[in-house]
């Protein structure tokens, strides 16, 4: 057990410190994060990072990035340096498409897809999840037929966060419908100005619209848009959802918002006394912590194998399903301890964190159904990592299936 | 940076661990228990032989000198195995008790003793955390030579087979008196594989750990250690009920399937390790603080300890339901840890007590 982080590490640090507090007046203002929405940092702020380091730092060079090798820790101490200075941090392009062609796409395709999503130029949306494909993905029914030198698309999407606002999907879909339904998949991309593509967003019960349905009629897309093989989609896929699903339920988000709950219990008084000097709010919030620095340890031990180069193993299967969870009650308690104050939505007054807490209380419900949902967790947990037989398939019947 | 059991350290569990499967089966643990046995002593003469009892003692004194996060693995392996041994009392609390505010005649007297398992201590704390009624031990005569002790410390860890009581008196102070010069009455708890004593005092002769008698420090230090031991105890034991509930899964069969395919029961062993297995970085990361990390020793403790009670109570509950009607039987033998975890829930604070410490450890109230 050491937690020192060393000469050089440490020699890094103060490097980062040094610069935010030199640069701090030139960072766009905080902003909370959207789930599943693109970066956006603006253009001139991300270039500073990049040139010294502090974003896309190990995207090689040709591709826009910094060039510099992986180095774990060097990014942990980034994340919460940007964090301790309340800077929106540099983004390193779409961290689920960008990471996908990096490791599966062509030269041609590194060129032309991660050098823009790397500078911001341009943003993506992922064409996944259908209406009759939820957690059995790859029975989607989407399909691409060739047609020439062109995929000619039909089919519909849903859930797809920021497609009103992106520039680009990747976009899985059927190619081979004789193939077994793992098999037949392929991964295209493709400018959302196709012609054939509608959006129809999708307002949610936060009452805004970050997801939308998005319809494919004849779509056309040049036969060299896909990454990786043809029929190979669903490989790819993984891919990206490794990516995606390592950054949902992060401990020190979850952290970090806690300590504003405790903020408002020692703030906010009923009947003139501090919640936090009421021992029921108070227990519940020490239940909360316990649950919180289990977690956040948890994440220093996965940090350590990712350094080794180890496979973390249970400890990082249990990270989405147990931070959007945490996520999801640690809002939960910010509104009861506010009580009608937490009612307030919408710029109302007396509002609260602006209304911060109903909002995330909705989308962390929307996290814990999404990227994956609770349920499909624990069936990873009890059969990768406890090794449980998987449910029996149940009997179809093969003809025209 | 590395937040991982150095190499040393799994070497020391896995020996534990070894020992314990080859000498402490559930049979022995019975056998103990059915006896009445106040411990397994063979399994405590095999384990002093490991070195159990020299893990906290400096190597001034014959230990080992290691640090608390060791002692948790061998308390977490001692949970796994349900080991009927005096360890959080004897083997952790009462060494860092000694080296805390122990005079150099006393640690050169008694942790030698303690860490060749010659003398076995008892712990009395429990009125320094959650007195009940009218118990509680006060220290009549404030003189380092020939200060006598009176009244009844209830819950004494580790007591009813001990040489040797640390008392806590109701200022603070940590005390040592021989068992012989005390009334020694055992209590039986559910868990039968611990033995905790009421023990009374009537101006009985004791020794003030000299230490103790300003500073609250020390007997702090000391609760911290024991609660940290508890919780790591609890880990090894839910551990143990989450292995036999997933193992279960697998083999019993209905409808023609192994139940584990069921999403109803594979989903309680995926809960269990969803909760469970945070709380080993909780508890590693409470020992390391107690020992490299005085500032957050306090807090971390009192974390661990009443996180590890909630996960703990959760995991025997769930275990069990896996196990069906089997599980509630006497025959299974599952009941030992359930009772296990449900003792180290109550010792030395029930989470209500604890968690409101540890708002006060970080100054909320």
């Amino acid at each position: 057990m050491n937690l020192e982080y060393g000469p050089e590490h440490q020699a890094f640090r103060d490097e980062v410190r040094a610069f935010l507090d030199a640069n701090k007046h030139r960072a766009p203002r905080p902003r909370a994060p959207v789930p599943g929405q693109p970066p956006s940092t603006p253009k001139a702020w991300q270039q500073l990072l990049i040139e010294h380091g502090y974003a896309a730092r190990t995207i090689p060079k040709e591709y826009g990035g910094y060039g510099a090798a992986p180095d774990i820790l060097k990014a942990r101490i980034l994340a919460e340096e940007f964090a301790r200075a309340r800077v929106p941090p540099g983004h390193s392009g779409d961290d689920r498409l960008v990471p996908t062609v990096l490791e599966l796409g062509t030269e041609e395709q590194k060129r032309w897809l991660v050098t823009p999503s790397v500078r911001g130029e341009t943003t993506w949306c992922q064409g996944y999840s259908e209406p009759g494909t939820g957690s059995d993905l790859a029975s989607l029914s989407t399909k691409a037929e060739l047609d020439g030198d062109e995929w000619v698309v039909n089919g519909q999407k849903t859930w797809t966060s920021g497609a009103q606002n992106a520039d680009m999907m990747f976009c899985l879909a059927r190619t081979e419908p004789d193939a077994p339904k793992h098999q037949g998949i392929s991964y295209l991309v493709f400018s959302m100005k196709t012609p054939g593509i509608e959006v129809r967003p999708l307002a949610t019960m936060t009452g805004d619209a970050f997801f939308s349905e998005v319809f494919f009629t004849d779509m056309r897309v040049p036969k060299d848009q896909i990454i990786g093989k043809r029929g190979e989609g669903w490989f790819v896929a993984n891919t990206t959802l490794r990516y995606e699903r390592g950054g949902l339920g992060d401990p020190n988000e979850a952290e970090s918002r806690f300590n504003r709950v405790v903020d408002i219990m020692r703030r906010e008084t009923v009947n003139g006394q501090r919640l936090i000097d009421q021992p029921v709010y108070r227990d519940r919030l020490l239940k909360l912590q316990g649950r919180i620095l289990a977690m956040k340890f948890n994440g220093m031990r996965i940090l350590s194998h990712d350094i080794k180069g180890e496979e973390a193993g249970l400890p990082r299967w249990i990270v989405k399903l147990n931070g959007c969870e945490l996520n999801h009650q640690i809002a939960g308690l910010a509104i009861d301890a506010l009580g009608e104050l937490g009612l307030l939505y919408d710029g109302s007054p007396h509002l609260r964190d602006g209304g911060f807490w109903q909002s995330r209380y909705m989308l962390d419900l929307g996290l814990i159904i999404g990227g994956g949902t609770a349920q499909i967790q624990k069936n990873i947990i009890g059969e990768r990592a406890l090794g449980l037989p998987k449910e029996p398939k149940a009997q179809t019947k093969a003809a025209g299936a | 940076m590395d937040f991982a059991l150095s190499e040393e350290q799994r070497m020391l569990q896995d020996s534990i661990r070894g020992y314990l499967e080859s000498n402490c089966p559930l049979e022995r643990v019975r056998e103990t228990v059915e006896a009445d046995a106040a411990r397994a002593d063979n399994v405590w003469r095999g384990l002093v032989e490991l070195g159990v009892a020299a893990v906290l003692v400096d190597e001034r004194y014959g230990g080992v000198g290691l640090t608390l996060l060791d002692a948790a693995l061998v308390a977490e392996a001692l949970g796994a195995a349900a080991a009927p041994v005096p360890h959080v009392a004897s083997c952790v609390m009462a060494p860092v008790a000694l080296a805390a505010a122990g005079s150099d005649a006393q640690k050169e007297e008694w942790l030698p003793r303690l860490a060749a398992g010659e003398t076995v201590f008892g712990l009395a704390v429990t009125e320094q955390i959650g007195r009940r009624e009218t118990q509680g031990v006060r220290r009549a005569n404030g003189r380092l030579n020939g200060g006598r002790l009176d009244g009844t410390a209830l819950f004494v860890l580790d007591g009813a087979a001990a040489d040797c009581i640390l008392v806590a008196a109701e200022d603070g102070s940590l005390n040592l008196a021989a068992a012989a010069d005390v009334e020694v009455t055992k209590l039986k708890t559910i868990d039968r594989t611990r033995t905790v004593a009421e023990v009374s005092f009537n101006g009985t002769p004791a020794e003030p750990l000299p230490g103790s008698l300003e500073d609250r420090t020390p007997l702090s230090r000391t609760i911290d250690a024991g609660r940290v031991a508890l919780a790591a105890d609890t880990l090894g034991a839910a551990q143990t009920m989450l292995d036999k509930a997933v193992a279960y899964a697998k083999e019993r069969r209905q409808f023609n399937r192994v139940i584990g395919s069921f999403q109803a029961v594979k989903h309680m062993c995926s809960e269990m390790a969803a909760e469970l297995e945070p709380c080993r970085s909780l508890v590693w990361y409470a020992a390391h603080a107690c020992h490299a990390i005085p500032e957050d020793a306090r807090l971390m403790a009192c974390t661990a300890k009443a996180h590890l009670a909630e996960v703990g109570q959760f995991v025997a509950r769930k275990s069990t339901e896996v196990h069906g009607g089997m599980g509630i039987t006497d025959l299974l033998g599952l009941h030992y840890w359930f009772k296990r975890i449900g003792f180290n829930r109550q010792m030395l604070g029930a989470p209500e007590l604890v968690r409101d410490e540890a708002a006060r450890a970080q100054e909320w109230i």
